[in-house]
Formats: C-alpha cells, sequence, structure tokens
C-alpha cells in the first residue's frame, strides 16, 4: 500500500490530531522500547550477547569453514530442485490442459495429490521408500525430491492459469493459420503465459528456497544446519548463530522478492503481455502462495 | 496394510496433536495478524515501522529457522518452560509460538490487501459522521476487508495443517514424525503407512478448502 493509500483510513491530520498523534507516537514509541529492553535483558540475564558469543562472526574461517559450505548447500538444493520442478511443472501443467482425458485425468490427480501432502513427509518418504526399493538415498536426493514435487505440483497450477489467462483468440489464430496443437502452445501460448508467470514463479522459487531449510530435520548440511547445529557446536552459540542465519536468509530472500516485484513491474509495463499477470498470480494464490 | 489397521489409534493420535497445533496457532494468528494489519494501517509511522519490521523478517525467514529458534533457543538456551515435568507439552506450545509468529505475518499481508479493496467512501462516510480511526476500522472497514478475504484465509490455513509438521524439527510427535517412527517400526509396510497418512492429510483440507469457499460466497459483500 502507497502512502496515499494508508491516508484513505485518516484525514490530513489538523493541529489537534498532529498534537495527539505526537502524543501517541511517544506512547507507543516507549511501549516498543520497553518490549525490546525487556527482550533484551532476559537475553541478557542468559548472558547471550556475550562478546564471546559473537566474536566468532567477525572470523573468516568461521564463514569459510563452517557457514558458506552451508549457504553453498542451501544453494545447490534450492538450483537443483527449482530446476526440476519447473520442469516438472511444465509437463503437468500443459498435461493438465490436454484435450485427451488419459492424460488431463492422471496428470489432474498427480498435481492435487502432491499439493495436499507435506513436504517433510515427501521428504521422509524418500528416504524410507527409496531405500525399500533398494536406491541409496542421500540427504540432499531426500530433499530435492520433496521440493521437486511439491513445488512442481504448485508450478504446474501456475502454468496452467498463466495458459489460460492468454485471450483465447490467439491459440484460435493460431489454429486458423494451419499451425499444429503444439505448434500453437510451443510458439504462441507459452511465450505469452510465461511473461505473465515471472513474478508467480520467482515467488514459488522464494517459497522453495526457504524450504530447503527442512533438509535440517533429515540432516542435510544446509545453511540452517550450518547455523543451528555445526556453528554452536564449535563455540555454544546457539541463539548469537542462528540470529546470524536468520539475516542471511532475510537478505537473500528480499533479493529475490524485489526480483519478483521488479518483474512484475516490467511485465504490466510491456504492452506485448496479452496475457494479465495479475490474473496468473491470483491463480497461484498471490500472497498466500508465498507462505508455502 | 495390516500395519496400518493396527497403528490406527497411534495415527489418529498424531492427527490429534496435528489438529491441536493447527486450531491453537491459527486462532493466535488470527487475532494477531489482524492486530498486525491495524498497526500497518494506521496514522502513526511508529506502529506501521514497527508492523513493517516485523513482517518482513518473519515472512522470509523460514519456518524450520523460526521453530528451532523457539524450540533450542527459547526452550533450551533461554529455559522457557510450560510445564516443568512434561517435555513434549513444552515443545508443543515453543512450537505453537513460532507457528504463530510466522502465520501471523502472512494473515497482516492478506487482512492488509482486503483493507485495499474496501471503497474510499466507506471511510469518508465513517469519518464524516464523526468515528475516530479506531471506530472506522473496527466498525466500517474490517467488517468488509475480513469478509473479502476468507478464501485467502483459507488457504493460509490450509498452508498451516501442513506447516505443522515443521514442528517435527524439535520432536513435536505430530503426523510426520509419528509417520517417520511407523516406518522405523514396520519398514515392510511403508507405502501402506505413507498414503495412509498422505489420506489423512486430504481428509484434513478438502473439507476445510469446501468451507473456506463456501463461507467466501455466502458472505461475500454485495457491492
Amino acid at each position: 500500500m502507497t502512502e496515499r493509500g494508508a491516508s484513505v483510513l485518516y484525514d490530513v491530520p489538523g493541529p489537534g490530531a498532529r498534537l495527539r498523534n505526537n502524543a501517541l507516537t511517544l506512547a507507543f514509541g516507549v511501549v516498543l522500547l520497553l518490549v525490546a529492553y525487556f527482550v533484551w535483558t532476559k537475553f541478557d540475564e542468559k548472558g547471550q550477547w556475550d562478546g564471546k558469543l559473537w566474536q566468532p562472526f567477525l572470523r573468516a574461517d568461521t564463514w569459510t569453514e563452517l557457514i558458506l559450505p552451508g549457504l553453498l548447500n542451501t544453494l545447490v538444493a534450492a538450483a537443483v530442485a527449482a530446476v526440476l520442478a519447473l520442469l516438472f511443472g511444465a509437463v503437468f501443467g500443459i498435461a493438465r490442459l490436454s484435450d485427451h482425458r488419459w492424460v488431463r485425468i492422471p496428470a489432474a490427480v498427480v498435481v492435487e495429490a502432491f499439493r495436499a501432502v507435506p513436504v517433510l513427509m515427501l521428504i521422509f518418504f524418500a528416504q524410507y521408500g527409496g531405500s525399500l526399493a533398494g536406491l541409496v538415498v542421500t540427504e540432499f536426493a531426500a530433499v530435492v525430491f520433496g521440493l521437486t514435487v511439491y513445488n512442481g505440483s504448485v508450478l504446474a497450477e501456475i502454468v496452467r492459469a498463466g495458459i489460460l489467462a492468454v485471450p483465447r483468440g490467439q491459440a484460435e489464430a493460431g489454429s486458423a493459420i494451419g499451425l499444429r496443437k503444439n505448434q500453437v502452445m510451443r510458439l504462441i501460448l507459452l511465450p505469452q503465459a510465461v511473461t505473465a508467470m515471472m513474478p508467480a514463479i520467482v515467488s514459488q522459487l522464494v517459497v522453495l528456497l526457504k524450504d530447503t531449510a527442512l533438509g535440517f530435520v533429515v540432516a542435510y548440511a544446509d545453511l540452517l544446519n550450518a547455523g543451528a547445529r555445526v556453528v554452536p557446536a564449535n563455540y555454544a552459540n546457539l541463539i548469537p548463530s542462528v540470529i546470524v542465519i536468520a539475516a542471511v536468509y532475510i537478505a537473500i530472500n528480499l533479493a529475490l522478492g524485489y526480483l519478483a516485484n521488479w518483474l512484475e513491474r516490467r511485465s504490466r509495463r510491456s504492452r506485448k503481455v496479452a496475457a494479465d499477470p495479475a490474473a496468473a498470480e491470483a491463480a497461484a494464490g498471490g500472497e498466500v502462495a508465498l507462505m508455502r | 496394510m495390516e500395519a496400518v489397521v493396527d497403528e490406527l489409534p497411534v495415527i489418529l493420535g498424531a492427527f490429534w496433536l496435528t489438529v491441536k497445533l493447527t486450531v491453537v496457532s491459527g486462532v493466535i494468528s488470527l487475532i494477531w495478524g489482524i492486530v498486525l494489519a491495524a498497526m500497518r494501517v494506521s496514522p502513526l509511522p511508529v506502529l506501521r515501522g514497527a508492523g513493517a519490521v516485523y513482517v518482513n523478517v518473519l515472512r522470509n525467514t523460514p519456518l524450520t529457522l523460526i521453530i528451532v529458534f523457539c524450540g533450542l533457543g527459547l526452550g533450551t538456551v533461554m529455559s522457557v518452560q510450560f510445564s516443568r515435568d512434561d517435555l513434549s507439552l513444552n515443545s508443543f506450545w515453543l512450537s505453537i509460538i513460532g507457528l504463530s509468529a510466522y502465520t501471523s505475518a502472512f494473515v497482516c499481508e492478506v487482512v492488509r490487501s482486503g483493507i485495499n479493496t474496501v471503497p474510499l467512501g466507506q471511510a469518508e462516510a465513517a469519518r464524516a459522521i464523526g468515528l475516530t480511526f479506531l471506530q472506522t476500522l473496527r466498525l466500517v472497514i474490517l467488517p468488509q476487508a475480513v469478509r473479502t478475504v476468507i478464501a485467502p484465509l483459507g488457504s493460509l490455513l490450509n498452508a498451516l495443517v501442513k506447516n505443522t509438521t515443521v514442528a517435527a524439527a524439535i520432536g513435536v510427535m505430530e503426523a510426520a514424525l509419528r509417520m517417520k517412527n511407523l516406518f522405523d517400526a514396520h519398514g515392510d509396510a511403508i507405502i501402506p503407512i505413507f498414503l495412509g497418512f498422505a489420506a489423512g492429510f486430504v481428509v484434513l483440507t478438502l473439507p476445510l478448502n469446501l468451507l473456506s469457499g463456501r463461507l467466501a460466497r455466502r458472505l461475500a459483500v454485495v457491492r
């Protein structure tokens, strides 16, 4: 919401309201400071602000030996899962739009089923089910499997909504000039749909990146594992370490969030986009999609 | 298949815990999320700023990290205790803190987007009859805003049902962790057990979807 939008709820303050607002600002400011002070002293009682707990983060070797390898593993898992999920999403999203019932219905069942199951359960299933089938399932493979099928199913819905958001006339015009079905999809619908889907796709990739942290539960050596197991095991500083790691996650996700916003603004500006990006995003749940 | 039938009481117990986690943290995050939304649209920059920082920090942090912070950080290091002798009760409430803190940030954003859909004239009319900011929000804006966002709130609740599994990270015996234990106990029945638990989640989320869709249609504001 913009500043202008926010002022919908209240007038430009007059002299009396300004005085009252200033008094309230002061009062709430004091309350917030008291809350912060309370939290600060509670942590201080347990010695959490002690310099020696934070000092490891000023040394290069803590980062190069312990944290950055975890970050690298997180990024690798996220990148591999993202590529596979995009493939999965494209295949199943298009399959759900197939003219053949025997393709459309199984694809719908797969997508709906995997969307209903929590990622953590899929990860556990990959580990145990894989070893049942005689495969050696590493933590990495299990995490990538869980993230791929879950986010792939969500992406399939985004792809489907994006393609449906392209005006009908486009596909009809394609058929009219004699293109085959797969040519219409490949040359006409997908290029326009992808531009419209971009913001929703990037949002979902932020979710995927956040969800790599589930690897912690199966002891995959990711960033959270570095912050909540490895660093505290060396320096007994769980709280400082988790706070630092959280800052790293927030920085990466904010950057990706800005990328999504930028893509959305850009595609809104460009008149070449026939499909409405808002429609594709609304289909994916918009804001809600970010939660999982 | 026998494994699922034999362990049915255990499975139902795990899902009961999932339901409890969902309901308690759902109620807390609905209330806290609406308070946050009110903060973010208030005329006081202090409250707007505090709300914005809270939402952006919590939304961009992985839920697993938040739960681990609550369980190990608050629970073990800071020795926040809810029960002196029952460890599982302790981790239950600690994971509720984490789930509510995380979900409320999303509730706030959904409610705020609902506030944006209320026409300008409504707030102006409310001010014209002399309502204060809080009265405008409570009596005119929020009732309309919340009704327009019932469907997205339903999807949030749906996501929350699935997110409760993350409490497994600090050893809460909800559905996902129980499933893993049953995998260990019945190595030969992994697929039936998985299907059983997956069906459990479908049973929990499907009625929720139908209900929220129905409510959204029934309560829609006619303009």
